[in-house]
């Protein structure tokens, strides 16, 4: 009987050996020949944690801080391990109701899962964070967890700094896969510009977690781990006393001061008005902020220091002397008999000084800001009998503009510069259909300033150092080093060293005669108001003329209020221009501006006697009186765009009750 | 201890015991690797009965004593009992009815104190003694159908109790009994013809039922045709081929529906159709009720199966080291210290690690074999053929499971899956088998 059946013993050897083999290849597959399974092991257990960098400092010139890094605390909520906790006395710390409080625990519990933490409220203000801290005993499951935080202790220079949010999807896909949501970057100013010096290496922490998604330590000691890499500091020519004074001064106003410092190109003071607190773009309060600063329609998010366009007025006349004088059309002593208008042409291009002899050179004719006198230099640089056509002519006088700094970019190192504009032919011809002649622009004012001719504030205060420098400039800029220079900063920076000669030709005698004629504006001219004993100012006064749409009627605003000087004379150090917009003259509004900041830079502090004049100017209320109208209309219009799309007549109730009382 | 006592170790097979010792000290590293957390003291965790590693230990050494009391056993003791062993697991598993408790679905757990007894793990020992009595009877004549209905029913009868307890995993465990058969003389022909019905219902949840029945009527055409002259000669021929295929037809038709509508469970049929990856057509129509939402199972299976095979697929070829695989360590792989724990080994002793597992696991078996086919008596023979039979199937269904070969069947790996009654039953099936074999001289009735 038994040996009956032995063959079969051997016949279930081979099926246990079959079975075997089949798993033997099945486990070959899955272990050696499938590299999937240890990738999809990886994606379950590993957490990549990013470690953010604290971005770079930025100093002024004499290092101080003007842009730092602060810890702020996040009030963070792990959902299972907060059963136990005090709901009550954490809701009355932190304002809200048990509703809102259910809502974010939901939302917490959504986002990241019962196990890990979630942000349950952010940047929590220093007064909740010190009475969180004190009781966070009572709340278990809720922990502070620490945040860097941009902060700006001068509260000064926003425009200049600029500001950092998240980084949008647009962003992301052109940084080529840097970028990842919800990274910081700049958006504007210098954090926008010098974004890849300032922001540093992103590290990375590997972490394991379990099927809960609960982190359960380090992945390997930490061994793929790479460190934050901090970002690096920047080292700027402002003055932030100076750029607090400046700050001071526009307040109540619109327009816009730069300070320049001629040698270098450095920017010593840039601001535009209205301005902000650039602490109110940090922290827990940003979003409710911009949206103000956003809908203002006086745009306190200009920057109109280098995007404001404006018609540079008188301030122009330095500049049309010097071309006049280089291409032989005047000569110092040349005269023009003013006596209140030009009439050269057909439209009569009024003057502000009646009185005989007040353009009887051109000293004179600068110091007392002859329209007349400037108007006939423009119509003789169009007429140039050099070459008998006035669009050569026209093209001559644009190409000593460009020379200028006007009407392109010049580079300095902040984004979204504007270019202004300087008319040549093609703008005329479109204008005009071609039939134009000298006294087109100069009827139309091109030779005080205006016209079609306009420039930023920044265009205007480099042209003004091109005339101090006796013909060269340094493209202005913010950033004079950068620490840890690399080969790519070098090339940022590169731009800003490079010596522009772009007018060294025109002979030093011919500048020193306008350099006179522009300090005969401050000692007896246009601008005596701007005089600071002992220090030798160069100015020339501006008022240009400006009109807006309001309502669909044009109407007449007050004049823009233009100032720009340099000083010493003999050793320029500082150069400004200052617009005030619907400032009044010159004199009036802009030059007591720009006389206190020349005090304040070379001195290096204020006479007593001139605090009261700081806080008069201060006080100066000159903001346009159209505004107001101008809120009612943006708001009502955003108004009916909200009712229309969400049928709340909450939205509209104001407007309607206003219209009616 | 034993090697110095004679009366115990003569004859004793040396090399099923190292094999063994082998297999539980892999599957207590294998416990400790997953429960193991980092700080543990782990003398003082292991004698300290809190954790799983622990209880294991424990359960070994009571394992360890169980099986001396066995090797100090006569052999006749079993033969002679074997019948009574039988009744009182019939019994026991009739007691689960009224006594038990449910457990995690399963309603085969009677609880005793703090012990959890589960009848049918005992009676793959009474049942593998019974059968070898059974079969080594001098009157029992296993050329007669009427003996092979005994044996089957032998077989069968604790396996419909147990489908009855919703553990139909256990439940398939006594089909393994049909080897020992198969080995005795049980007519090839009918396992051909089991296995034949098994391949027509995997089919027929593969190919289309209507296309299945016609490609199934067109053999039968097409054998009457070529058969035609044997036809003539002997009708049976016809007939039994027009059964064959009357029955494959009712097969297709109506079995298979009722198998997965109305005996198996839904998350059951749901895991046979998770691994042939399709959607389970016949979800709607499930009546047997089942302790899960149809939603969360076809998650839960699924899941199962997949975290298994990214557990042993990365461990690679080398393996990630004790104590260093993240699907084990982190509990990504559900039920990993009992059924799946041969993840555990996979991800952390890779490919090398596994093979030397199963090859340990084939060396066992085919001892198993060889010892059965030296003994003299016939119940010997039958019950270490039994014992193999038991084995194989547990290790071959649970690794297929684990790589994902087999659908998700709960029944634990023999000697490594963490558990007590199972890892006392395993060592008493073993230690018989050693009893039985140091005295294979001997003729055993």
């Amino acid at each position: 009987m038994a040996l009956f059946n032995q063959s079969r013993g051997n016949v279930i050897k081979v099926a246990f050996l079959v079975i075997f083999v089949i798993i033997a290849f099945q486990l070959l597959n899955l272990q050696v020949f499938s590299g999937k399974y240890d990738l999809e092991a990886k994606r379950n257990a590993l957490s990549a944690k990013v470690r953010y960098p604290d971005r770079g400092i930025i100093f002024d010139r004499h290092e101080r801080a003007i842009l730092n890094n602060t810890i702020l605390y996040d009030l963070v909520v792990t959902p299972s391990e907060a059963r136990q906790t005090d709901i009550a006395g954490l809701c009355q710390l932190l304002n809200i109701d048990s509703t809102e409080f259910k809502k974010r625990m939901l939302e917490a519990r959504l986002k990241n899962g019962p196990y890990r933490p979630s942000v349950f409220e952010d940047l929590l203000p220093p007064d909740m964070h010190a009475q969180l801290e004190e009781n966070i005993h009572r709340f278990p499951g809720f922990a502070l967890e620490e945040r860097p935080v941009r902060v700006y202790p001068y509260h000064a220079a926003a425009h200049i700094l600029g500001y950092i949010g998240e980084a949008d999807s647009n962003m992301i896909r052109r940084s080529n896969g840097y970028y990842r949501l919800g990274d910081y970057t700049g958006i504007t100013g210098l954090e926008a510009y010098y974004e890849r010096v300032l922001m540093g290496q992103r590290g990375v922490q590997y972490m394991l977690k379990d099927n809960h998604n609960r982190l359960v330590g380090s992945y390997e000691n930490g061994l793929y781990d790479t460190l934050a890499i901090a970002g690096r500091n920047l080292h700027t020519y402002l003055d932030i006393e100076l750029q607090q004074l400046a700050e001071k001064l526009i307040s109540n106003k619109v327009g816009a001061i730069v300070a320049l410092d001629p040698k270098t190109g450095g920017i010593l003071a840039m601001t535009s008005a209205p301005y902000y607190d650039p602490n109110d773009l940090t922290g827990s309060n940003k979003p409710k902020n911009y949206g103000h600063l956003a809908l203002d329609v006086a745009r306190p998010l200009f920057n109109r220091s280098i995007r404001g366009q404006y018609p540079p007025g008188s301030t122009y006349k330095p500049l049309g002397a010097l071309v006049a004088l280089e291409e032989g059309l005047i000569t110092p002593a040349s005269d023009y008999d003013c006596h209140g208008a030009y009439f050269g042409c057909n439209r009569p291009v009024k003057c502000m000084e009646k009185w005989a002899g007040h353009a009887t050179n051109l000293r004179q004719a600068i110091a007392w800001s002859c329209n007349a006198f400037f108007s006939d230099v423009l119509k003789h640089t169009i007429d140039n009998p050099k070459y008998h056509d006035p669009r050569k002519g026209l093209m001559q006088w644009k190409q000593y503009m460009t020379a200028f700094g006007l009407g392109h970019r010049i580079g300095v190192d902040l984004p979204s510069e504007d270019a202004g504009n300087i008319p040549d032919t093609s703008a005329y011809d479109k204008e005009y259909r071609r039939s134009w002649n000298s006294c087109t622009m100069t009827g139309g004012g091109l030779g005080i300033g205006q016209d079609k001719m306009t420039a930023t504030p920044l265009q205007i205060a480099n042209a003004i150092c091109i005339v101090a420098n006796k013909g060269f400039y340094y493209v202005p800029h913010f950033v004079r080093s950068v620490d840890g220079n690399t080969d790519a900063d070098t090339a940022l920076l590169n731009p800003y060293t490079r010596k522009h000669e772009v007018l060294t030709h025109i002979s030093n005698e011919l500048y020193e005669v306008v350099i006179s004629g522009m300090q005969d504006v401050v000692d007896q001219g246009t601008a005596r108001v701007a005089k600071i004993p002992g220090i030798n100012i160069c100015a020339k006064t501006g008022t240009a003329q400006n009109k807006t749409v309001l309502d669909g009627r044009v109407i007449e605003l007050k004049d823009n209020s233009m100032f720009v000087c340099f000083a010493p004379r003999e050793n320029p150090v500082i150069a400004i221009a200052v617009v005030i917009e619907n400032g009044g003259t010159g004199a009036t509004a802009a030059a007591p501006i720009a006389s206190l900041m020349v005090e304040k830079y070379i001195n290096d502090t204020l006479r007593t006697a001139r605090l009261p004049e700081v806080d008069r100017i201060a006080q100066l209320n000159l903001m346009p009186a159209h505004l107001p109208r101008l809120q009612y209309k943006a708001d009502s219009v955003r108004a009916i765009q909200w009712f229309n799309l969400t049928h709340d007549s909450a939205y509209i109730k104001k407007y309607v009750a206003r219209r009616k009382s | 201890m034993s090697q110095r006592n004679p009366a115990i170790s003569k004859g004793v097979d040396w090399v099923l015991i190292w094999l063994y010792l082998a297999l539980v000290a892999i599957g207590l590293l294998s416990i400790f690797s997953v429960t193991y957390r980092d700080g543990d003291s782990v003398i003082q965790s292991f004698l300290g009965f809190k954790t799983d590693y622990s209880k294991q230990f424990y359960f070994f050494i009571a394992s360890v004593v169980l099986g001396l009391f066995i090797l100090l056993t006569d052999s006749k003791f079993f033969t002679a009992t074997a019948n009574i062993w039988y009744a009182v697991g019939i019994f026991l598993l009739l007691l689960v009815f009224p006594f038990h408790t449910e457990v995690k679905g399963t309603e085969s757990i009677i609880r005793l104190g703090g012990f959890n007894l589960q009848p049918a793990e005992l009676c793959k020992v009474f049942v593998n003694l019974a059968l070898a009595k059974f079969l080594s009877r001098v009157e029992t004549d296993f050329s007669t159908p009427r003996s092979h209905l005994i044996a089957t029913a032998i077989i069968l009868s604790p396996a419909a109790i147990t489908i009855a307890q919703k553990e139909t995993g256990l439940a398939l465990v006594f089909f393994a009994f049909f080897l020992v058969m198969f080995r005795e003389g049980f007519p090839a022909g009918y396992l051909i013809a089991g296995f034949s019905i098994g391949v027509l219902v995997v089919a027929t949840l593969l190919i289309d039922k209507i296309i299945l029945a016609l490609v199934l009527s067109g053999i039968g055409v097409a054998m009457i045709y070529f058969m035609r002259k044997q036809i003539k000669r002997k009708r049976r021929l016809l007939l039994s081929i027009v059964a064959i295929w009357g029955l494959s037809i009712i097969t297709i038709v109506f079995v298979v529906p009722f198998l997965f509508t109305k005996v198996l469970q839904k998350h059951q049929v749901e895991r046979i159709f998770s691994l042939i990856g399709k959607e389970n057509p016949y979800a709607k129509l499930n009546t047997v009720e089942g302790e899960e939402a149809p939603a969360a199972v076809k998650k839960d299976t699924d899941y199962n199966v997949r975290q298994s095979k990214i557990a042993i697929g990365s461990g690679g070829v080398t393996g990630k080291g004790l104590l260093k695989g993240t699907q084990t360590r982190f509990d990504f792989v559900p039920e990993q210290r009992t059924d799946f724990i041969f993840c555990t080994i996979g991800e952390g002793f890779g490919f090398i690690g596994c093979a030397l597992v199963l090859g340990i696991y084939l060396f066992l078996l085919l001892r198993i074999v060889n010892i059965a086919e030296r003994q003299r008596s016939v119940f010997s023979r039958c019950y270490a053929y039994g014992v193999a039979s038991v084995f194989f199937f547990h290790i071959a269904i649970n690794v297929c499971m684990t790589v994902g070969l087999a659908p998700v069947i709960g029944i634990p790996l023999p000697f490594i899956s963490y558990g007590g009654t199972s890892l006392l039953t395993f060592s008493t099936m073993l230690f018989i088998l050693i009893r039985l074999d140091a005295d294979r001289q001997m003729v055993l009735r």
